[in-house]
């Protein structure tokens, strides 16, 4: 299968490494990974602050630079590594092409911006959706190579479980993860408190939010937190790191991406650097 | 019969009742954080009522289905809400009450004092109601000489506490059984002074001061839960009998009800008296449920009035995307489940109505160019737990995200498009306002217009290495400037990457770039390989 690869502007940017274990993982399974150039954000941050003027161009650029490819054939799904940016995509971008076209008066409504933003987002998946529901991956050790050695909790990011409702697809996916042991995460359903501009706007009961999601974190004792979110994970590494927490052998709590558990083999397997992991070498 | 008018939307005059805010969301909340009693006790509150409802919720096979009726009868009712008032006025006034319209909290608050003046009572008591908490009802009667006396046994605690309510189900859920026994000793006139904070105690005497209020009052006020056009019947639903001493015992009784209260049929209390106990208190059936249709002679009150209190509903409903807010029961779930609530408390809402109901509710009602009102869309994560907590399935998030839409444009006083309903700009005096560019406003303008394009995306990408030089010899930024100093109040920022994916991606399509994972290298900057121009077709095929 031929699958455009939407990496995400804060991936892009500042995670690079988890959009490269997307890349491991699907053509690792023997897919064609195609990078649209154009792309470059959903536009969650600008939509969620109400700037949706601001968002409208950043929408814009996104269906066009993916819908060239899904109408030529050069692909024919989209993935994220992201629930929130997938979930903007699939249920604010249409919604913001409407708006648009209902305020008129800025002379640039596109009145079919809309259903073309739905068309993308129909077949824009979530990284742990497309591997799931449909290249049918069940068994990361079989199907993979995954394999970590280590204690790992997992936090399900609000978008993914709720508007996406991703279910334990994720959980799954790493519970097949050679040498990896999995324990659950105490209140894994309450946000860590990130949620784009409001841990900036409301600083103090987004730091709240996080403090307890970090020591729910440690309280497991794992290792380390994966997510599928690179934000929350950026917010709870964030937390993790100024709060010095470590594990009881002394090594700092660390956050890592799906993608990157995923990517990891017994021939290169993932090592810590940083706030996040890393999967090293070339394959 | 009244003429009924719903077609100019009024937006509360301000001043009037509580739910206009005094201070932004965020100063409030920053306040409450600093009571570690307070967030115990809400914590503790929450946690108990949210485990409970999920026990009840999951007991009932066709809990989405109800969902979905509770959704489509508010729907419903609210497409057709003049009718639907109407037929109630007819149906009530038939049975031997009486109907009042009330604009606004003035409104409503001077037909009550009228009502009770003509009694010659200088005593009301009150079965907890939202609608009079919302206009301000006690505290315009006290300063008129009439005493209101709460009787829900919270609301006690907290008139009696000189507080305010911080939970629509729960009103006191702030305070916990030792601040309740220190409040009952200083203000009960006849209570035990031995009295200890055991829970028993509390509520005897509680009752005790009560049964001296319900024995010589003529004259009751009460909130409605529902409204039946279909029969005129009214219906409140409480755990702890006050309600039912309040709406038989006296002679005289004052109902105050929202109009979007009203439901067309009998029938569809079924539905709702499935969801809203299970929703609100966790409990598969309401203990007191009270339904009246008029006056019976020699049977109850003699004198059955009713108060329709429209007070920015019709403002809130003439808002197609807000309006579904007004298809709330007022069943608590989603604050219950609100992270931001938990933490916070009601309070710093506000509002008579707090949690993520309230911040969307609140600005409906009082337009979001109101300014006291407008920080409160931005009191969520959209974490979207409210949304699926909601028995009504109200999209609490989206609103949110439409409200703070709202706001940004009243902000920069680009006004609504004309002729849409709903329409502030026509309002006196807080129309527009048209603020000088924030912070936040000059770093989205120039966030978006560099994340409307790869290529300028790509291009300031090329500065990560400078970014790089920010972060301390650990690999972390501990401190930023401006905005986002609010982060690295609590958090770090990791080191940014030598070099962004988007540049890895085209050297490796082009040959130039080393094996994967090795782009993202801390310190490992991939040596030579000049970048290609931009634009070229950036993009790599097939399993190697």
């Amino acid at each position: 299968m031929k699958i455009a690869l939407f990496a995400t502007c804060i991936v892009d940017a500042m995670y690079p490494r988890v959009a490269q274990a997307t890349v491991q993982i699907l053509e690792r399974l023997g897919h064609e990974v195609v990078f649209p150039a154009g792309q470059a954000c959903c536009g969650q941050m600008h939509l969620n602050s109400g700037y949706f003027r601001e968002a409208l161009p950043v929408v814009e650029n996104h269906v066009r630079a993916f819908e060239a490819g899904f109408d030529s054939g050069e692909y024919d799904v989209a993935v994220a590594p992201s629930g929130s940016c997938v979930a903007s995509v699939k249920h604010q971008h249409a919604m913001v092409a409407q708006w648009a076209v209902e305020r008129g008066g800025s002379g640039r409504a596109d009145p079919t911006l809309a259903a073309r933003a739905d068309a993308v987002g129909q077949r824009t998946y979530e990284l742990s959706q497309l591997l799931t529901d449909v290249l049918g991956v069940s068994d990361a050790a079989a199907q993979l190579g995954s394999y970590l050695p280590g204690t790992i909790t997992y936090h399900p990011s609000c978008h993914g479980m709720r508007l996406l409702r991703l279910g334990d697809r994720p959980l799954s996916l790493l519970r097949t993860v050679e040498a990896l042991d999995v324990v659950a995460l105490p209140e894994a359903d309450q946000c860590c408190g990130f949620g784009g501009t409001f841990s900036i706007k409301n600083a103090d009961v987004s730091s709240a939010m996080l403090a307890d999601k970090v020591a729910n974190v440690c309280g497991t004792g794992a290792g380390a937190c994966a997510g599928g979110d690179v934000s929350c994970l950026m917010h709870i590494g964030g937390g993790l790191s100024r709060e010095g927490r470590t594990t009881a052998e002394g090594t700092p709590v660390r956050t890592v991406h799906l993608a990157e558990v995923l990517a990891s083999t017994r021939e290169n397997p993932l090592r810590f650097d940083g706030e996040f992991a890393l999967v090293g070498g070339a394959r | 019969m009244t003429t009924v008018n719903l077609g100019l939307p009024a937006v509360p005059p301000r001043g009037f009742g509580n739910i206009s805010a005094t201070e932004p969301f965020p100063k409030a909340a920053h306040r409450e954080l600093g009571n570690a009693q307070l967030r115990a006790n809400l914590g503790h509150a929450t946690h108990t009522i949210r485990d409970k409802r999920l026990r009840v919720v999951s007991e009932l096979p066709d809990w989405e289905a109800l969902r979905d009726a509770g959704s489509a009868i508010k729907t419903d009712a609210m497409s057709r809400l003049p009718e639907l008032l109407v037929q109630f006025e007819e149906q009530f006034t038939a049975r031997g009450g009486t109907v009042h319209w009330a604009r606004d909290a003035a409104e409503a608050n001077a037909i009550v004092e009228r009502l009770v003046r003509a009694t010659g009572s200088q005593d009301v008591v009150k079965v907890k109601s939202m609608a009079t908490q919302e206009i301000g009802l006690n505290e315009y009667l006290e300063e008129r000489g009439i005493s209101a006396f709460e009787t829900d046994l919270a609301e006690l605690i907290v008139q009696l506490g000189h507080d305010k309510p911080s939970h629509i189900l729960v009103p006191a859920i702030h305070k916990n059984r030792t601040e309740i026994r220190d409040i009952f000793l200083q203000e009960m006139p006849d209570v035990d002074p031995e009295l200890t904070d055991e829970p028993r105690r509390l509520a005897m005497a509680a009752r005790a001061h009560l049964r001296k209020k319900f024995l010589s009052a003529k004259v009751a006020i009460s909130g409605a839960n529902f409204g039946i056009a279909e029969t005129g019947t009214l219906g409140v639903v409480e755990s702890e009998g006050n309600g039912r001493m309040c709406l038989t015992l006296p002679e005289t009784l004052i109902t105050v009800m929202g109009i979007e209260k009203v439901l067309p049929r009998a029938q569809d209390l079924e539905v709702f008296m499935q969801l809203l106990p299970r929703s609100s208190t966790g409990e598969r059936m309401n203990p007191y449920t009270s339904l009246w249709t008029g006056a019976t002679s020699g049977d109850g009150p003699q004198n059955v009035h009713v108060v329709l209190l429209d007070n920015g509903r019709t403002r809130a409903l003439a808002d197609r995307h807000g309006r579904s807010a007004l298809h709330c029961i007022r069943c608590s779930a989603c604050m219950n489940v609100c992270p931001v609530y938990e933490r916070t408390g009601g309070h710093a809402y506000g509002s008579t109505y707090p949690g993520p109901i309230g911040a969307i509710l609140s600005p409906l009602l009082t337009g979001v160019e109101a300014e006291e009102n407008s920080s409160l869309p931005y009191a969520s994560s959209l974490c979207g737990a409210c949304f699926d907590a909601c028995p009504v399935k109200i999209n609490i998030p989206e609103i949110l995200v439409y409200l703070r839409g709202e706001d940004v444009e009243a902000k920069h006083g680009r006004g609504r498009a004309a002729g849409e309903a709903g329409g502030a700009s026509d309002l006196k005096g807080n129309g527009r306002r048209r603020s000088l560019p924030t912070q936040m406003d000059v770093a989205l303008g120039a966030a978006s217009w560099a994340l409307s394009s790869g290529d300028r995306l790509g291009l300031l990408e090329k500065g990560l290495p400078v970014a790089r030089a920010l972060a301390g010899r650990d690999g972390k930024i501990s401190r930023l400037p401006g905005l986002a100093a609010g982060w690295t109040q609590s958090r770090d920022v990791p080191a940014p990457p030598s070099e962004s994916f988007r540049s890895w991606w085209k050297k490796r399509a082009t040959g130039g770039a080393p094996g994967e994972g090795d782009g993202a290298r801390r310190g490992g900057a991939p040596g030579g390989g000049a970048a290609p121009g931009e634009g070229d077709g950036a993009r790599r095929g097939g399993a190697e």
